[in-house]
């Protein structure tokens, strides 16, 4: 996994709420590996015409954002499948942070797994920096995940909130399976007693 | 003594292994059950050079890409499919993990699969890479859908690093009216409390009404927690859920049945413990319910009319509307019971039980098919208690197609598709946009529900067909 530590890039502003995962990578391409790549698929029937042509007035195929690697959306972005193929898709493409007022508890914890960091911002803060984005396409902003601050187009910083472990698994581009095994000893002491009290399971 | 705590409370500490300084705690795993969308986790783990720790607390079937035309792996054409299932056979053969195959009778929905098999039960962890594991909730466990990186986290260890989610509590107090089943009370719910409603909590769903539902009743409610937001939905175990449990292939015997049975009489939430977050329904206010939009919070009971955007004051949510709308060629003020469907699907985790299908049986019999239709049992020994009791033939008579086990046309992952433009009355649980094929359109529904839409080909109030008999 790649560090996150800064990103100054293009963001866009995707203006619709329960941006569900279906959307985000369809079902039908689920069966390819990881490391085939999925940036071409990312939102694909959003983005592309019956016969692959991109499709007129999708985000992404408005330039400047599809060059964007900050996505700002609305509330429960990525709600329903449990699909890491979201996550992927969007980190292919080029995507490193998303912004919204909510998200989808499973893709929230999925995207620390491939260092996508999502953000949750006030939904006032949320819909201003989009505005923001509409009126001048291409503008950044800036994500310093050290401070936990986001500085939009207008030059106004917000705080953000982030657990203090995934933060340190997001700088540092590891992921948490090494730190389980460091404690197996643990692990199985607890096996042990719960397995003395509950031997059925 | 101490403080009350709920279902979930004691369950999440009786498994807690340690904790980290950031208030993450780390989750003993009771259950693993893993499906043929596994492939790249498994490759992650070998990759890794790690192994699969616990196989005795794992179990497997394979529901997202097989055939409901056959069972056999040369019945799966698309290559690409047909690798998904060979995978996790390969997989599990090498990890030694149990696997339902295709040709076991036991294969069928992973979240069909474990209760039926007395995998799930009461105060267990159990966790799968899928969203709807929610499901398994109704037992009186805490069960949640994982990604793949969290799957192969849970293999290598059987252990997973959450932080604690809030404690909901959904009440639905007294009676159902005849013709309103567990589907129409959890879509009444999600209507109510959005599709975000249950972000960041667990959900127990409590009350007379969902105590009076049988544990097939209970799983259809826990299921589409993750559709109100909820990463886990769940019912405390009481004499229904025991009885259910009782001589299931997996569920302990003889003493340690007893000993079970003392453990899991201690999980109910204790009086005076507190919710952070409560929402009462009225039982007898619910209606069979239908979806209208392209989220699942867009239900609304059979009688009223397709909503006009127009009387929302705010812009952004009458765009959303007005787009919902526009993918289901709907016009506002239509009443819903007009709606004309082209094809039925009944199935899914949601709604594939034996009760399913003997309901929507009943209102099918002696009645027939206008429009394209199919069952798709949950598991293959759902189907063989269907046709041991003649619901096939009452299918088949009718006009359904009777396909074998799968997850089939809930998201069409094996080649069940909705054609683009059709609509459909699913059982199933979600109506996104796309979900049942490309430019499809879903309308939820209850089986019961299903069965009427398919004989009359529209939305239809089931409660009409019932009082003709």
């Amino acid at each position: 996994m790649e560090p996150f530590k800064h990103l100054d890039a293009v963001a866009a502003p995707m203006e619709a709420p329960n941006v569900d995962t279906d959307q985000i990578i369809p079902a039908r391409f689920l069966y390819r590996k990881r490391n085939e790549g999925w940036a071409h698929l990312l939102f694909h029937d959003l983005r592309f015409n019956d016969d692959k042509t991109p499709k007129d007035g999708f985000l992404l195929n408005t330039p400047p954002f599809g060059e964007a690697k900050i996505l700002v959306a609305d509330r429960n972005f990525a709600c329903g499948s449990s699909r890491e193929h979201a996550v992927w898709s969007l980190y292919d493409y080029g995507f490193r942070v998303v912004i919204a007022k909510s998200f989808g508890d499973i893709f929230f914890g999925n995207s620390f797994q491939n260092g996508l960091l999502p953000i949750v911002l006030p939904p006032e803060r949320v819909e201003a920096l989009r505005v923001a984005l509409a009126k001048e396409p291409g503008a950044h902003i800036v994500v310093d995940l050290e401070k936990q601050e986001v500085r939009g187009p207008d030059g106004k910083v917000d705080h953000f909130e982030i657990d203090p472990f995934r933060k340190e698994c997001l700088l540092a581009g590891t992921d948490d399976v090494t730190f389980t095994l460091s404690n197996l000893d643990r692990i199985a002491a607890f096996e042990k007693a719960y397995e003395q009290k509950l031997g059925w399971v | 003594m101490n403080a009350p705590a709920t279902l979930f409370d004691k369950i999440w500490s009786a498994h807690g292994i340690l904790s980290r300084p950031d208030g993450a705690t780390l989750l003993h795993i009771d259950r693993h059950l893993v499906h043929d969308g596994a492939s790249n986790a498994f490759r992650t783990l070998k990759e890794k050079g790690l192994t699969v720790r616990r196989p005795d607390r794992t179990f497997a079937t394979p529901d997202h890409y097989v055939s409901t035309l056959g069972r056999t792996l040369s019945s799966i054409n698309d290559p690409n499919r047909r690798g998904m299932v060979e995978d996790l056979e390969t997989h599990t053969r090498e990890s030694k993990v149990k696997m339902f195959g295709l040709s076991d009778k036991r294969q069928g929905i992973v979240h069909v699969v474990g209760p039926e098999q007395g995998l799930s039960q009461p105060g267990m962890i159990i966790v799968c890479g899928d969203s709807h594991t929610a499901t398994h909730g109704a037992m009186g466990a805490l069960a949640f859908g994982v990604g793949a990186s969290e799957v192969s986290h849970v293999l290598a260890t059987q252990t997973l690093w959450q932080r604690k989610p809030k404690n909901m509590r959904v009440t639905v107090d007294g009676t159902l009216a005849p013709g309103v089943v567990a589907k129409d009370v959890i879509l009444a719910i999600i209507a109510k409390i959005s599709a975000m409603g249950g972000t960041g909590h667990v959900i127990e769903y409590a009350g007379s009404a969902i105590r009076g539902l049988s544990v097939e009743g209970r799983l259809t409610v826990c299921n589409m927690s993750i559709e109100a937001g909820a990463r886990a939905g769940m019912v405390a175990p009481d004499d229904t859920t025991f009885e259910y449990l009782h001589g299931k292939p997996y569920a302990p015997k003889g003493a340690d049945w007893d000993k079970a049975l003392a453990l899991w009489s201690t999980l109910p939430t204790d009086d005076g413990a507190t919710f952070d977050r409560e929402v009462h329904l009225d039982a007898a206010e619910i209606a069979p319910m239908v979806t209208w939009g392209t989220s699942p919070e867009a239900a609304a009971p059979i009688t009223d009319r397709v909503p006009d955007p127009k009387d929302t004051a705010d812009a952004f949510r009458r765009d959303t509307m007005e787009r919902a709308l526009a993918y289901m060629d709907l016009k506002p003020g239509m009443p819903l019971s007009e709606i004309a469907v082209d094809r039925v699907f009944i199935g899914s985790c949601t709604n594939s039980r034996i009760e399913d299908l003997r309901a929507a049986a009943k209102v099918v019999k002696g009645r027939h098919t206008t429009i394209p239709a199919m069952v798709v049992p949950g598991s293959g020994l759902v189907k063989a208690q269907a046709e041991a009791e003649g619901l096939d033939a009452i299918f088949k008579t009718a006009g359904f197609e009777w396909r074998e086990a799968g997850c089939s046309m809930c998201v069409g992952m094996n080649g069940d598709l909705v054609a683009p433009g059709e609509r459909c009355a699913s059982t199933s649980n979600r109506n996104f946009v796309g979900r049942q094929g490309k430019g499809a359109r879903t309308h939820l529904v209850s089986p019961t529900m299903a069965a009427a839409a398919a004989v009359t080909g529209k939305l239809t109030d089931v409660r009409q067909l019932m009082a003709k008999g």
